[in-house]
């Protein structure tokens, strides 16, 4: 969202004050503390969780010698993010298996989070490892909530065990183990009616079914745009019966998702397992380290950063920059930087992980970033002539000719590309600045540019 | 007269029973907002830096945006700074009367009805799981129990079961649906259902349409021509385009009023699910940012309780241990 400025710009406002010092004083980390802090806040983090949490981070920050690395900016927000992932849940988990078959899984959660949606979807994930689902409607109370589960298991072909609703959701889940076991299923998953927490009767159904079945996972859904309540709710489930992990839904939005951290720290159970979309096949396993930087606001910027303090030359990224700065880039160094991006990886995988990227996406699904166009465009550099590419000011239009006879390209080709150089200058200057020793400063011009570029419907030049 | 008097003496005049059903469905709301502020007040005797982050946690648990809340905040202090405020005890009308502001607008709470003898459309948008089936359901109920004569289009051709659960309403509250297949242009049934509500002579049609993220561009265009049929076949409707918005829904549902507005121009909100804990203080922030406000509010499980939404009645039942108080103090005064 707009309304949404980055941690990492926002950070790099409070660093930018401390240019040049070695260390970070407690009033440098208080400041730019007050920055996660509200970055958390706006991801729906719920604030209990976020004092918390920055506490924890504070403490290491504090007297942190920042000399060698890229910028205090980067060290916090590594911080941050390491113990984001780490509060998350390090590495993914697996589902509970039983010694003796069927595993029994229970679906619990608020009305709407996508329990019988998300049970077809986890059916489908079992079968796709050659297991035996098999579903139980035990949503009696809403109109039509069986008839949802029948038409998942139709499509996915799984069998769904159903009384009607008449017969109590104890009972149902009872004779559903009974079925399952008698017909070799596997696994049994069973749905249930959505709640209110503090819906003392029905929260007492649930607690008798859990008897009754001894369900070897109890998962809570949650759909992720759950705001600050996500922490009352996730206890109050987690007291009554007990949780085993967690289910995040409707992570294909554009929410921040802040209510996973909450409901991990209150609950401590995994996060097993998030949907990602209208389709049965789009329950994934959970990625802590994803969701840190999708809390924090940054795309994948996190990877990108890592990616760029291992692949490029410090030392010729500040030269490179302090050419853009002072408008002495050539077409010499346009090939130079181009060679760098490139070594962090396939483009469009870096344009994905740039933040407000995401956004743009649907912008960008015509514009493929084509890696062809790329070796087209550093024909057309290298088939000029030495003081070409130091002064393109050169280039008149016999020049052009013979560069696109050299290249193999048309004519309309090189002008476009001398035309977009310029545009290329404004934007590789953001590119620059996130990579070079000041941080990801401008990244927002760096959107725009893009953005500009990409509104006059001009391919990616390079 | 103070501003809690006239607000207390206005909601005498409405009925009882309707107060009470606010009151019942927004108590959990209240105990855990209004005693956390009032606990603050008495804890902490002075106004300092702690003071406000406290008051500042307290908001945001209620998630009335974040921006909302450092705009608030900032009123407060220039207003301590101002007046010289020193106890936390004299700032609590000040910050009951800012919080009040936030909440009343000018009333529209009113859903805008078509002529006497025309078709009323509501069309009914949000994302998936907030409500919009059981609100319908609910709200042809209220219109049917008014003498109306009603008629629902099951447009969410895409979840399993969902033309089922509309169907099942139908039944309970005696309202005809118009629908086609599973899987069918929900466009296509919008213009069935128009035409059906032209030719049977009903007072209101209400239309369902499939749950949807706000960030999927082709079902956010599938919508834009639902809106486009509808708005076609009848030049003035739909008359009303609410978003349903889940009351624990946090900071996401600012995205939703602003990209729902934009492709079917959202005329209010139904804030549903305000029956358990979650505050829904996400309003607040989406009045205040995108003018909009809530016209129903859906506090229970059962046929009656979606309820017209009126904000007097919201603020009473979410303050009502600040008002209290201070018609005690008004009392004392004008001894």
């Amino acid at each position: 969202m707009a309304a949404f400025e980055s941690l990492s710009s926002r950070l790099q406002n409070v660093f930018s004050k401390l240019k040049g010092k070695g260390k970070v004083s407690e009033a440098d980390v208080n400041d730019a503390m007050r920055e996660v802090r509200l970055a958390l806040l706006e991801a729906d983090v719920n604030f209990k969780v976020v004092k918390d949490f920055i506490a924890k981070v504070k403490e290491r920050a504090i007297g942190l010698d920042v000399s060698k690395s890229f910028t205090p900016g980067m060290v916090i927000i590594d911080i941050v993010n390491k113990e984001l992932t780490e509060l998350m849940g390090g590495t993914q988990a697996k589902l509970a298996k039983a010694n003796k078959p069927p595993t029994v899984i229970m679906m619990v959660g608020l009305q709407g989070a996508g329990k019988t949606t998300t049970s077809g979807k986890l059916a489908k994930l079992l079968q796709k490892g050659n297991h035996k689902p098999l579903l139980v409607a035990c949503d009696i109370y809403r109109p039509a909530a069986i008839k949802q589960l029948q038409v998942l298991g139709e499509q996915i072909k799984a069998p769904v065990f159903a009384l009607g609703d008449q017969t109590s959701p104890v009972e149902i889940a009872k004779q559903g183990l009974q079925h399952a076991r008698e017909n070799g299923n596997d696994y049994v998953i069973i749905d249930t009616a959505g709640r209110l927490h503090i819906d003392e009767t029905l929260m007492e159904e649930l607690k008798q079914i859990h008897g009754n079945v001894k369900p070897d996972e109890v998962l809570l859904v949650v759909d992720s745009m759950t705001g600050q309540d996500a922490v009352n709710v996730a206890q109050s489930f987690h007291e009554q019966l007990e949780l085993t992990g967690v289910v995040l839904t409707k992570l294909d939005g554009d929410t921040r998702g802040g209510a996973a951290l909450s409901v991990k720290a209150v609950t401590g159970r995994p996060i097993k397992f998030a949907a990602m979309g209208e389709k049965i096949d789009s329950l994934e396993p959970f990625h802590p380290e994803r969701m840190a930087s999708r809390i924090l606001g940054m795309g994948d910027m996190l990877s990108l950063i890592e990616k760029a303090q291992s692949n490029i030359d410090a030392e010729k990224a500040a030269e490179m920059e302090r050419k853009m700065r002072t408008a002495e880039f050539t077409f010499d160094d346009f090939l130079e930087q181009m060679e760098q991006v490139r070594k962090l990886g396939p483009l469009d995988q870096i344009m994905d992980m740039l933040p407000g990227m995401g956004k743009m996406k649907g912008a960008m699904k015509d514009m493929k970033v084509d890696e062809k166009q790329i070796g087209r465009v550093e024909a057309i550099v290298r088939s000029m002539t030495k003081e070409e590419k130091a002064k393109p000011e050169l280039l008149n239009h016999s020049r052009r000719k013979r560069v696109a006879a050299g290249s193999g390209t048309t004519i309309v080709e090189v002008n476009r590309l001398i035309k977009q150089f310029d545009d290329m200058r404004k934007m590789m200057k953001q590119f620059s600045g996130m990579m070079g020793p000041k941080g990801p400063k401008g990244l927002k011009g760096g959107k725009k540019g893009l953005k500009g570029m990409l509104g006059k419907n001009m391919r990616f030049p390079f | 007269m103070s501003f809690f008097k006239k607000l207390k003496e206005s909601i005498a005049a409405k009925t009882e029973a309707v107060t009470n059903v606010f009151k019942e469905g927004l108590s959990k709301t209240r105990t855990a907002f209004v005693e956390k502020v009032e606990e603050l007040i008495t804890r902490r005797k002075k106004i300092d830096e702690e003071f406000y982050e406290e008051l500042e946690e307290i908001l945001i648990g209620a998630d009335v945006g974040v921006n909302t809340v450092m705009t608030l905040i900032d009123d407060l202090r220039a207003e301590v700074k101002k007046r010289k405020i020193e106890q936390a005890a004299d700032l609590q009308p000040i910050l009951s009367e800012k919080l009040i502001g936030l909440l009343k607008g000018d009333d529209h709470a009113e859903l805008r009805m078509a002529p006497e003898g025309q078709i009323t459309v509501i069309l009914f948008v949000g994302v998936n799981g907030v409500g919009k089936t059981t609100t319908i359901g609910k709200l042809a109920h209220k219109f049917k129990s008014e003498g109306k004569k009603v008629l629902m289009a099951a447009g969410d051709t895409f979840r399993a079961g969902a033309i089922e659960q509309l169907e099942v309403w139908g039944q309970r509250v005696g309202v005809d649906v118009i629908k086609q297949s599973s899987g069918s242009d929900p466009a296509a049934v919008m213009f069935d259902a128009v035409q059906a509500a032209k030719q049977r002579k009903v007072d209101v049609l209400l239309c369902d349409t499939a749950g949807r993220l706000q960030n999927k561009t082709n079902l956010m265009e599938e919508l834009n021509k639902i809106f486009r049929v509808i708005q076609r076949e009848l030049p003035e409707a739909p008359h009303e385009v609410l978003l349903v918005l889940d009351a624990t829904t946090g900071q996401n549902a600012l995205s939703q009023a602003k990209l729902f507005g934009e492709k079917s121009a959202v005329t209010g909100l139904v804030l549903t699910k305000l029956d358990g804990t979650a505050k829904g203080g996400i309003v607040i922030a989406i009045r205040n940012e995108m003018n909009l406000s809530v016209k129903l509010v859906g506090l229970g499980e059962k046929m009656g309780d979606l309820q017209q939404f009126d904000s007097e009645q919201f603020v009473h039942a979410l303050f009502a241990g600040l008002i209290g108080k201070e018609e005690e103090k008004s009392g004392t005064t004008s001894e």
